[in-house]
């Protein structure tokens, strides 16, 4: 069946098509021929957001926290620039999303006309794929592409930029009844060869981890990974990025590897004899000096993108294909072995696990001057809204201290940017998971400096009804780079203090938190002592009808520790300043 | 460092250069010739790539390369068993003592001349690299006025042709 209508028209039928029910954007010139049918679409909910670049994270978010692709929507020129530093972010992160941007008539492309941008060739390097579509009869193939380029394979990012004249041509409509893209045909089944090989080296293993990735949470793998985990008994430690892959509170769990990771996590990588990698990726902030990175271990590596495998770190045994069928053919293979009399053995291995989990759990000092411990604040908020919440973190110290001092139980409850590390996310990601998960409590974490990059957005939760709940973990500086300045730069705080401090009451609280959540229809509430934390949680959790924001003010020398230091090896980890573990003598 | 030449048949789509071509300098990758052309099939454009890596690198780009939406297949070419050729188009000074000379070396690596004025000859020249280079030599103490060179093109030995089994992405990891 085609039916007559415009590009515009046309455009808005496929996307309901592709299934979409929610887009964050905001028109413009270019755009605007789209902007009139999805005004009549009873379908698709548009969300009017106050900059890109929230519209972006805002589609981040959805995606992530509903595993659907996340649309957003932008004009030409600076619409479409403002979204590339969320592009950027879901490239890095493997997110799902479609986004569309209006593009000056095709007659004009070229001429350096008004709010002309190249977004095509500006978003090459960092989408899986884009398009320039300057044809109308073009648009539903297009749309179709771009929903399972973007949701198939190794997730990511895909731009479809749209002429004004394509919007605005008479065309006709119709959904392709399927894709066939003879470039990308993603292998999602595992080669069987790889995979008893693969289960041959975990029998014969003393010291394996299961590394598990964020790509263990894209293929839903969740359950089939506890299973492994329990048939071979191994350890496990999740990524950045796998945060509730495994529960924080399985015995298994040896908690998170990297820069920031445990000392148990970190150390049975560099230990392991073996490293079975579960769409990981061995990012340089888990591995640190790569090199001296488990120097012992074989890898196995399990990924759907063959260009992660022996990227970083050779594999001896590489294994193409979704994580979920790999780890099922992983548990039968598993399982065979164990039918054949083959078990692995891995007690001594427990033994030194155990001795490191007792010796060195996560922790943190209270400060000495009464102020509020960060750390306290993010462990009270994981205990207090609990483990069936989603929690959203920007980028710094506070999104560390939120991936270690809250127990992530279920998959999909931590969202954050990790790759691109980009300031600004928590907010508008967190408005987007709650457009998509509307009765779940929704927590972004925020420093005071990545909350101040974005925060325009809690005007659009507020008019939408999207009750997000933001925890500013306020140290009135950027942290993170504070805490590098205080290691590695002879405590000279270049341009780190955002809160003013010795300056003066005048410059104090610029801007005031509660007042700004105030003047944006949300409610605002300010915790200064660490008795009223509790309370001051408890109250926003009872306040569903609005957004709430609590002004954490916290003490501003806190450090995120452990921590190997960029560029070292992970042997160097540090428990705290200038300690190093004391390694047992059998070291 | 060594080089390999890779054929890649890609979408005959405008943009599929500047992808390709930014994969390269984003990853990090030298490429020392391209060629790009149309092929029997319309829809289907051929990039003849010569790069300059290691083995490992080599599989890295290709492994980038074939992510590529566009991109149908990659196959590497052994110079032992393929044709590889490159267009010379240079200007040499030409007097009536020297043309002679300019003329027998043109015959001995069967190059053509052609264009003729008073003081030079334009000479047109295929051949592998070695060819190429070695005429060069022959031909620079006359005094090269102009060179223009293309990519190199190249094309498997045999009978078989790449695109003969279904053009897929294939290559395992």
């Amino acid at each position: 069946m085609t039916e007559q209508m415009t590009g515009a028209q046309s455009l808005v039928r496929s996307l309901e098509a592709a299934g979409v029910e929610v887009v964050f954007g905001i028109p413009g010139g270019a755009i605007l021929p789209l902007y009139d049918p999805l005004m009549d679409s009873s379908r698709i909910r548009h969300i009017l957001v106050r900059h890109e670049q929230g519209a972006g994270h805002a589609a981040e978010g959805y995606a992530t926290a509903t595993g659907r692709v996340g649309v957003c929507m932008a004009t030409s020129g600076p619409g479409a620039t403002n979204l590339v530093t969320a592009i950027a972010d879901a490239y890095m992160d493997s997110v799902p999303m479609v986004a569309v941007t209006g593009q000056v008539p095709s007659a004009a492309i070229g001429t350096d006309a008004f709010q002309e941008a190249d977004i095509r060739g500006i978003t090459m390097p960092i989408t899986k794929h884009n398009y320039l579509v300057t044809d109308a009869a073009e648009i539903p193939r297009v749309v179709a592409e771009a929903f399972h380029i973007a949701s198939t394979g190794r997730p990511g990012p895909v731009l479809v930029d749209v002429s004004k004249d394509a919007l605005q041509a008479a065309t006709t409509f119709a959904w392709p009844e399927s894709v066939d893209l003879r470039g990308y045909r993603p292998v999602a089944r595992p080669h069987a060869k790889q995979v008893r090989e693969a289960a041959r080296l975990m029998i014969e293993a003393k010291r394996p981890v299961l590394y598990v990735g964020g790509g263990v949470l894209k293929a839903r793998a969740c359950a089939e990974l506890r299973v492994l985990a329990e048939l071979t008994g191994m350890p496990v430690v999740t990524t950045l990025m796998a945060r509730g892959a495994f529960p924080d509170s399985h015995p298994q769990h040896l908690g998170m590897p990297g820069m920031h990771g445990t000392m148990s996590a970190v150390t049975a990588l560099q230990k392991s004899d073996l490293l079975i990698s579960l769409g990981a990726r061995f990012d340089d902030r888990v591995t640190g000096k790569l090199s001296s990175f488990a120097p012992e271990a074989k890898v196995i590596h399990a990924d759907i993108d063959p260009a992660e495998i022996s990227k970083n770190r050779t594999a001896d045994v590489p294994i193409v294909g979704d994580c979920r069928e790999v780890i099922a053919d992983l548990i039968a293979a598993i399982g065979a072995e164990h039918e054949a009399g083959r078990q692995g053995d891995y007690a001594a291995w427990w033994s030194q696990l155990d001795k490191w989990l007792k010796t060195y759990p996560l922790g943190y000092d209270s400060p000495d001057d009464g102020s509020v411990a960060p750390q306290y604040v993010i462990e009270r908020l994981g205990k207090i809204a609990g483990p069936e919440a989603l929690y959203v973190a920007g980028v710094g110290q506070h999104q560390m201290w939120a991936a270690q001092f809250i127990s992530y139980e279920n998959p999909g409850t931590w969202l954050n940017s990790g790759g691109l590390g980009t300031m600004g996310y928590a907010v508008p990601a967190a408005m987007g998971a709650k457009a998509g998960m509307p009765d779940s409590t929704v927590w972004a974490i925020d420093g005071d400096g990545c909350f101040q990059m974005t925060n325009q957005e809690l005007a659009t939760c507020a008019i939408n009804n999207i009750p997000i709940k933001v925890a500013i973990i306020n140290n009135g500086s950027l942290g993170m780079v504070r805490q590098w300045q205080t290691l590695f730069y002879n405590q000279r705080y270049s341009n780190t203090d955002l809160g003013g401090a010795g300056r003066g009451p005048a410059v104090e609280r610029i801007p005031d938190f509660v007042k700004l959540a105030e003047a944006y229809g949300c409610v605002g509430l300010r915790c200064e002592k660490t008795e009223d934390v509790d309370s001051a949680i408890e109250k926003a959790m009872s306040i569903n009808d609005r957004p709430v924001v609590v002004d954490f003010t916290v003490h501003q020398d806190a450090m995120v520790w452990p921590m190997v230091p960029a560029g070292t090896s992970n042997d160097e980890i540090q428990i705290a300043r200038d300690m190093a573990p004391r390694w047992d003598g059998d070291e | 460092m060594s080089r390999h030449t890779l054929s890649v048949l890609v979408e005959n789509q405008p943009g599929v250069l500047a992808r390709i071509a930014g994969l390269f300098s984003r990853r990090g990758f030298n490429i020392d010739s391209l060629a790009v052309g149309p092929t029997e099939q319309s829809d289907v454009s051929r990039m003849t790539i010569v790069v300059n890596v290691e083995e490992l690198p080599l599989e890295q780009v290709t492994k980038q390369l074939n992510k590529l939406v566009e991109v149908i297949k990659i196959v590497e070419l052994d110079p032992a068993v393929s044709v590889q050729r490159e267009l010379l188009l240079v200007k040499v000074g030409a007097d009536t003592q020297t043309r002679s000379h300019i003329l027998e070396t043109v015959q001995l690596f069967r190059a053509k001349v052609v264009d003729v004025s008073p003081d030079a000859v334009t000479i047109e020249a295929t051949g592998n690299v070695d060819k190429l280079e070695a005429l060069l030599r022959v031909l620079e103490p006359y005094g090269i006025r102009e060179l223009v060179q293309s990519g190199m093109v190249a094309m498997g030995r045999g009978a078989r042709s790449i695109t003969d089994r279904s053009i897929r992405v294939s290559r395992p990891a």
